[in-house]
C-alpha cells in the first residue's frame, strides 16, 4: 500500500474543472514532483489535501487512513506539513517564533498550566526551542533568529517557511514552488536541503516546482499535468522528455510569444 | 543597542529579557506600592481606576491586539463581571470567590460570543459584538428581580477574611495586586503555545491551520480568556463604586476600552496599561491645562470630549504603534544617539498601515 495516495480526485470552480480524476501514489521516502504550466491545478491539489477546498469526488489516503474529510488543522496533526507558493508566514513575529509555531502540533499542555507557566510547560518550551534550534542549524538561519519576518529578503522568508514546516517534524512534506523568488545561491542550497531532508531526516516530499533543473536534480518520480488532468507520470527522466509534456510547456510558451 | 549572549534556552523564555529590566520593574512595583504615601485621596482613586480598568484592557488586548479579533462588546463582559460579583457578595458569598466567579461567568459567555467570530471578522464582528452588548444592557435593565433594573444596586465593599477593603489605600493595593497577577498570567500565556497560536491567527489564518492550530478552538479560547479578565475588572469596578446600574455599561464603555488598547499600542501588554492610564488621566490633564488657555477657549462647552477625540485621532494617524511604540522609539533614540536614523521604524509603520484594511 502506498504511503500517500490520491484516488480519482476532482474539483470544479464554477464551470472550470480544476482537477479532473487525478490519481497518483507517493512511496515512503521518495521525492515526488508535480509539474505543469500555470493554472494546471498543482496548487489546487495541495489546497485539497489541506482541506482548504473540499473535493467534489475522490479520496486521499495517508498511512492507510482516509483523510479526505479531516479538518484542516487535523491534517497537520497527522504529520503533513506544507509551504505556500506565496509565502504565508506570521509576519509580525520573529523567525524563532515562526519555527516555534511549527511545534504547535506537539503541544501537550493546557492553557491553565500555561497561564501559570508550570514546570512541565517550561520543559515543553525548552524542548521546542531545542527542536527550533536544530532547524536553524540545518537551514543556516542563525543570523535571522531574532529578526522580524516582515523585513527579511524574499529568499530568506522562503527558507523560514521551509524551516517552519520542518519544525513540525512531518512525515510528509508538501512544497509549493520552493525555489520561486530565490537567487542562484539560495536555489543551490535548496537542492541540497531537499536531498538531506529526504535522506537524513527520512521525510517524504511531494513537491510542485517550475524549475526543471531542480526537479531533475532531486526528484525520484514526476507527474506532469495540464488543465486539471494528468498528462503522464513515472521516472523523472522519462516524464521530462515525454513529447506531450514538452508540448504542454512549448504550447504555453508559444502562446506567450504570440500574445 | 544591546547584544545579549545566551547560553541556555531558559534565558530565551524568561519574563525579563535583561537583568536590568527586572530591576526596573521591581522599581516600578515599589513606586506603585509607595503611591498612597505621596498621592492625595483623589489621585490615588484615579490610580485605582487605572489598575482595575487595566485588568479589563489587558483582556481586550489579548483578543484584539494579539488575536486580531475586534470586540465592541467588552462593556458587556465588564457588566457581567460587575453584576455577578455584586449579586453573589450581596448573598453572602466571600469576595474572592465572587471575583473568580465573575471572571468565569464572563468567560463562559465569552465562549458563546466567540462562536460568531468563527465566521465573522473585521466590521462584521464589530457589529455582532456590539449587538451582544446591547442585549446584555437590555437584560440588565429588564431582569428586575435579579438586577433591580434601572434602579441599580448597592454593592458591599469587599473583604477577604477579616480584612475589609474600605479605605482608598486598601482598595488600591487590592486592585494593584490583581493587576499584577493578570499581567503575569497574560505574559505567561504569550510565551507558551496558546499565546503564540493567538498571534498566529492574527497574522495568517491559513498558515495557522497548516500548523495544526484549530481556529475554532483558539478563537473561542481567546474570547473566553479575554472575557475572563474583563469580567474580573468589572467585579473590581462594582466593589469600588459600591453602586452599579445598567447605564454604567453602555456601548460608550466598549468604545473607551477599545480606545485604550489602540492608543496604548496594539500587540503589547505595556500598551494596554499605558493606554488605560493615558485615557483615564486625559480629562485631568485637560482640566489642568485649562488654566493656561485663553478664556474664550477654556469656557467652551464640550471642550473636553473634543480634545479627547482629537487626541485619539492623532494617535491613530501618526502613532499607529501607540504610546508603547513611541516609548520604544524614544528609548532607541537615546541608545543610538547620535546614530539614530529616522527611517528605522518606517518599515514597521508602513506595514501596520497596510494591515489595517
Ligand atoms: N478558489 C478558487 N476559485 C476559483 N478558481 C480557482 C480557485 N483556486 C484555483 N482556481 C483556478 O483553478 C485553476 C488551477 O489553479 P492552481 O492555482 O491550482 O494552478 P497552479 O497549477 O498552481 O498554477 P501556478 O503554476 O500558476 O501556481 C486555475 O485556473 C485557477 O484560476
Ligand atoms: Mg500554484
Amino acid at each position: 500500500m502506498a504511503f500517500f495516495e490520491a484516488r480519482d480526485i476532482s474539483i470544479s470552480f464554477g464551470g472550470l474543472k480544476a482537477l479532473n480524476r487525478v490519481s497518483f501514489q507517493v512511496e515512503e521516502g521518495e521525492v515526488f514532483s508535480i509539474i505543469g504550466p500555470n493554472g494546471a491545478g498543482k496548487t489546487t491539489i495541495f489546497n485539497c489535501i489541506n482541506r482548504y477546498y473540499t473535493l467534489d469526488e475522490g479520496t486521499f489516503v495517508f498511512g492507510g487512513k482516509d483523510i479526505t474529510r479531516a479538518r484542516p488543522y487535523a491534517i497537520a496533526a497527522k504529520g503533513i506539513a506544507r509551504t505556500f507558493q506565496n509565502i504565508e508566514l506570521f509576519k509580525n513575529t520573529t523567525v524563532l517564533d515562526n519555527l516555534l509555531l511549527g511545534r504547535h502540533r506537539h503541544r501537550k499542555t493546557s492553557f491553565l498550566s500555561e497561564a501559570l507557566f508550570l514546570p512541565w510547560v517550561r520543559k515543553q518550551e525548552l524542548r521546542n526551542r531545542e527542536k527550533a534550534e536544530e532547524v536553524i542549524d540545518f537551514l543556516d538561519l542563525q543570523a535571522y533568529r531574532d529578526q522580524q519576518v516582515a523585513g527579511l529578503p524574499y529568499g530568506v522568508q522562503k527558507t523560514v517557511e521551509l524551516g517552519r514546516a520542518l519544525a513540525t517534524e512531518p512525515k510528509l512534506l508538501l512544497l509549493d514552488e520552493p525555489s520561486s523568488g530565490m537567487n542562484m545561491e539560495e536555489m543551490e542550497d535548496l537542492s541540497y536541503w531537499i536531498t538531506d531532508i529526504k535522506e537524513e531526516l527520512g521525510i517524504t516530499i511531494l513537491m510542485v516546482e517550475h524549475n526543471m533543473r531542480l526537479v531533475r536534480k532531486v526528484s525520484d518520480r514526476v507527474l506532469a499535468m495540464d488543465f486539471g488532468v494528468v498528462i503522464t507520470q513515472g521516472e523523472t527522466k522519462e516524464v521530462l522528455e515525454h513529447p506531450d509534456v514538452l508540448q504542454a510547456y512549448l504550447g504555453e510558451e508559444g502562446a506567450a510569444t504570440r500574445s | 543597542m544591546r547584544f545579549v549572549m545566551k547560553r541556555d534556552y531558559n534565558e530565551d523564555i524568561r519574563l525579563f529579557r535583561y537583568r536590568s529590566t527586572f530591576f526596573w520593574y521591581l522599581a516600578l512595583v515599589a513606586g506603585c506600592l509607595m503611591a498612597p504615601l505621596v498621592l492625595d485621596e483623589y489621585l490615588l482613586s484615579q490610580l485605582t481606576f487605572v489598575c482595575m480598568y487595566s485588568v479589563a484592557t489587558v483582556g481586550l488586548m489579548l483578543l484584539t491586539g494579539y488575536t486580531g479579533q475586534i470586540s465592541m462588546g467588552h462593556a458587556a463582559f465588564f457588566a457581567i463581571g460587575a453584576y455577578t460579583s455584586a449579586i453573589l457578595t450581596n448573598h453572602g458569598v466571600p469576595f474572592l470567590m465572587a471575583l473568580v466567579a465573575a471572571g468565569f461567568l464572563a468567560g463562559l459567555v465569552g465562549i458563546v460570543i466567540g462562536l460568531p467570530a468563527l465566521r465573522l471578522s473585521g466590521l462584521y464582528l464589530a457589529i455582532a459584538t456590539m449587538a451582544f452588548s446591547f442585549i446584555v444592557e437590555e437584560i440588565l435593565a429588564r431582569w428586575e428581580s435579579v438586577t433591580r433594573g434601572n434602579m441599580g444596586m448597592m454593592v458591599e465593599p469587599p473583604s477577604i477574611g477579616p480584612l475589609v477593603f474600605e479605605s482608598e489605600t486598601r482598595y488600591y493595593y487590592l486592585s494593584l495586586v490583581i493587576l499584577i497577577l493578570t499581567i503575569v498570567a497574560a505574559r505567561n500565556l504569550l510565551r507558551s503555545p496558546t499565546g503564540r497560536a493567538m498571534v498566529a491567527i492574527r497574522d495568517s489564518e491559513v498558515a495557522s491551520q497548516a500548523m495544526g492550530i484549530s481556529l475554532a478552538k483558539f478563537k473561542t479560547m481567546a474570547f473566553a480568556i479575554s472575557a475572563f479578565f474583563t469580567g474580573v475588572g468589572g467585579s473590581l469596578y462594582a466593589h469600588k463604586l459600591t453602586f452599579i446600574n445598567p447605564e454604567s455599561f453602555t456601548i460608550l464603555l466598549s468604545i473607551e476600552l477599545l480606545a485604550m488598547v489602540i492608543v496604548g499600542g496594539l500587540g503589547s501588554i505595556h500598551g494596554a496599561v499605558f493606554g488605560t492610564a493615558f485615557i483615564i488621566f486625559l480629562p485631568q490633564i485637560i482640566i489642568m491645562t485649562k488654566d493656561y488657555m485663553p478664556k474664550y477657549l477654556a469656557e467652551q462647552t464640550g471642550l473636553e470630549p473634543f480634545i479627547y477625540g482629537v487626541m485619539i485621532m492623532l494617535f491613530i494617524l501618526f502613532e499607529p504603534l501607540g504610546i508603547y511604540g513611541r516609548w520604544r522609539k524614544t528609548k532607541f533614540y537615546f541608545e543610538m544617539f547620535p546614530l539614530y536614523k529616522k527611517d528605522t521604524f518606517r518599515r514597521e509603520k508602513k506595514y501596520f498601515k497596510a494591515e489595517r484594511h
